[in-house]
């Protein structure tokens, strides 16, 4: 009897898990089967097997010379997120304090929001000498006002009765922020790193395919002109392998932070 | 009908200089035309738990704000402890701890943690403050509860640990502002009842902001009834000696003025 009540919640447990990695599976195992079958009928410049593939991914992760060129697209990406938040924070701050410093740059960054990626790129290659410099220019110049608004959003949303009530202790500058503000604001701040994730990951592609002589764009340039789709697509999964691993890291970094929230039993 | 203005016994004078703990001084509060408090004289000596109330729009809440420091006066003087709270406002650090009406938790402490805020402001040394937020937590009944997070904790529950938080500053002067408004009323009459022996045996000077007659006379030593805009209307030292048949009195006389 005890073992029948024990054993019968862990085997719905095990039958939940099982359904959800089946979702989570089946899509991509769906698009690999459907290519997979093309590419018995078209040539290899369309449709290569995905064995070749594989085998493309594997060689660029164990060969050096190429898989710097990945590290070089990771650390290209992270330095202009990094460069764009703490740029975004300190103008968001300054927004959210002072009505002059709102009226004069929010409407440019609104300006700048509806400038093309590509336009960046070419006013960064006429403006600029060094390819890293322009290339970390065009990353945070894209980014930037999502993580200023994003910000700016997050501190006038922070609730006025907590705020009074942190004031009323009367701490200082340093305490209040790391009481009050940085707790508050950071769930749209994660968010505004996940959304500009995607965002950079897409644009530094381009910013290397026209003006690199290195990184994923560049090496993308290269399958272009050689008609290679085994290696296009096998250097187009490096970066996403990357987008997925640094969601992951920020997924986990949410999980830490926001496990004070309550978990409604009746989900969305 | 109008209502005699009733004070009983009879106050006494302004009290000596040093025991005045919070003073109005024909103070005047405007918000463009409505004129919230009108010439107010008023004094709170050290140790006296006050009920302030009135109805909504009277203007507790204002009087509230200038002694928390959170407002200034558009004239007259507020001085708390002998300083100015809006302009001394840091002065006041661990000196006066407020009571809110809903209870304000941060919903990304526990309740411990919560309790410590006022202490972390102090920069008392973690383990200090964590026995001291812990030492309250239990007075309070809620031992077990310490790691919970405030969306885990019942609404009196959560005001307990707002109360706690608010004791654990030892701060002399205690501000409430209807805390226990939003809670049922047996929950409500058992945290007044506490929350008022707390002050006592504690020997804080305390402002009970409330709309219930019942409410105040469960808590004050003194009540000031304030008609609109913040006119003292009865200001009423409380004390065993005010027989049944008298706090009955009282108690019509109060409901008649506020009624008008």
């Amino acid at each position: 009897m005890s073992i029948a009540t024990g054993t019968a919640p862990q085997g719905t447990f095990m039958i939940d898990t099982g359904r959800k990695l089946f979702w989570t599976v089946a899509p991509f195992v769906l698009i690999a089967a459907c290519w997979q079958f093309a590419s018995l009928f078209f040539p290899p410049y369309l449709f290569p097997s995905l064995i070749d593939v594989f085998a493309r991914v594997v060689e660029i992760l164990t060969t050096w010379s190429q898989f710097s060129s990945v590290l070089a697209t990771a650390l290209r990406i992270l330095g202009g997120l990094c460069g764009a938040f703490f740029i975004g924070v300190l103008l968001g701050v300054l927004i959210a304090q002072f009505q002059v410093i709102d009226r004069l740059l929010t409407p440019v960054l609104i300006f700048f929001q509806g400038v093309p990626a590509l336009s960046w790129v070419v006013f960064a290659i006429i403006w600029f000498h060094g390819v890293e410099f322009r290339i970390l220019f065009i990353m945070i110049v894209t980014t930037l006002p999502a993580f200023t608004f994003q910000v700016v959003g997050a501190l006038r949303g922070m609730n006025k009765d907590l705020l009074e009530m942190v004031m009323s202790f009367r701490p200082n500058r340093r305490k209040f922020f790391m009481a009050m503000v940085l707790p508050a604001v950071l769930p749209e701040v994660l968010t505004a790193w996940k959304v500009n994730l995607g965002n950079a990951s897409r644009v530094v592609v381009v910013a290397e395919l026209v003006g690199s002589s290195g990184g994923v764009g560049y090496q993308l340039l290269q399958q272009q002109q050689l008609f290679d789709m085994a290696g296009a697509l096998a250097w187009t999964l490096q970066l996403v392998f990357f987008v997925l691993v640094f969601q992951w890291f920020l997924t986990l970094i949410e999980r830490v932070a926001f496990r004070y929230r309550a978990v409604s039993e009746r989900s969305l | 009908m109008s209502t005699a203005k009733i004070t009983y016994p009879p106050a006494d004078p302004a009290g000596k200089p040093e025991e005045v703990t919070i003073r109005f001084k024909d103070v005047r509060k405007e918000f463009g035309s409505l004129v919230a408090v009108d010439r107010l004289n008023l004094d709170i000596n050290k140790g006296q738990l006050v009920a302030l109330l009135g109805k909504t729009g009277c203007g507790k809440s204002t009087m509230f704000n200038m002694i928390s420091g959170l407002m200034s006066p558009s004239a007259g003087e507020v001085s708390v402890m002998g300083q100015n709270p809006f302009e001394q406002f840091n002065w006041f650090r661990g000196k006066m701890a407020i009571v809110f009406q809903n209870d304000r938790l941060l919903p990304w402490r526990t309740a411990l943690r919560n309790v410590e805020l006022g202490l972390e402001v102090l920069e008392l040394p973690k383990a200090e403050r964590t026995a001291r937020a812990m030492q309250w937590l239990e007075k309070l009944g809620l031992k077990g509860h310490e790691h919970d997070y405030p969306h885990a904790l019942s609404g009196g529950m959560r005001q307990r640990v707002s109360i706690a938080r608010a004791f654990a500053t030892d701060a002399q002067l205690l501000l409430c502002d209807e805390p226990f408004s939003a809670l049922d009323e047996i929950t409500s009459k058992r945290l007044r009842t506490e929350f008022a022996r707390l002050v006592r045996e504690n020997g804080k000077t305390a402002v009970f902001i409330t709309h219930s007659i019942n409410e105040a006379f469960d808590i004050g030593d003194r009540i000031i009834v304030l008609k609109r805009p913040a006119e003292i209307a009865h200001d009423i030292r409380m004390s065993a000696e005010v027989g049944e048949e008298e706090r009955e009195r009282i108690r019509k006389t109060i409901h008649e003025s506020l009624a008008h």
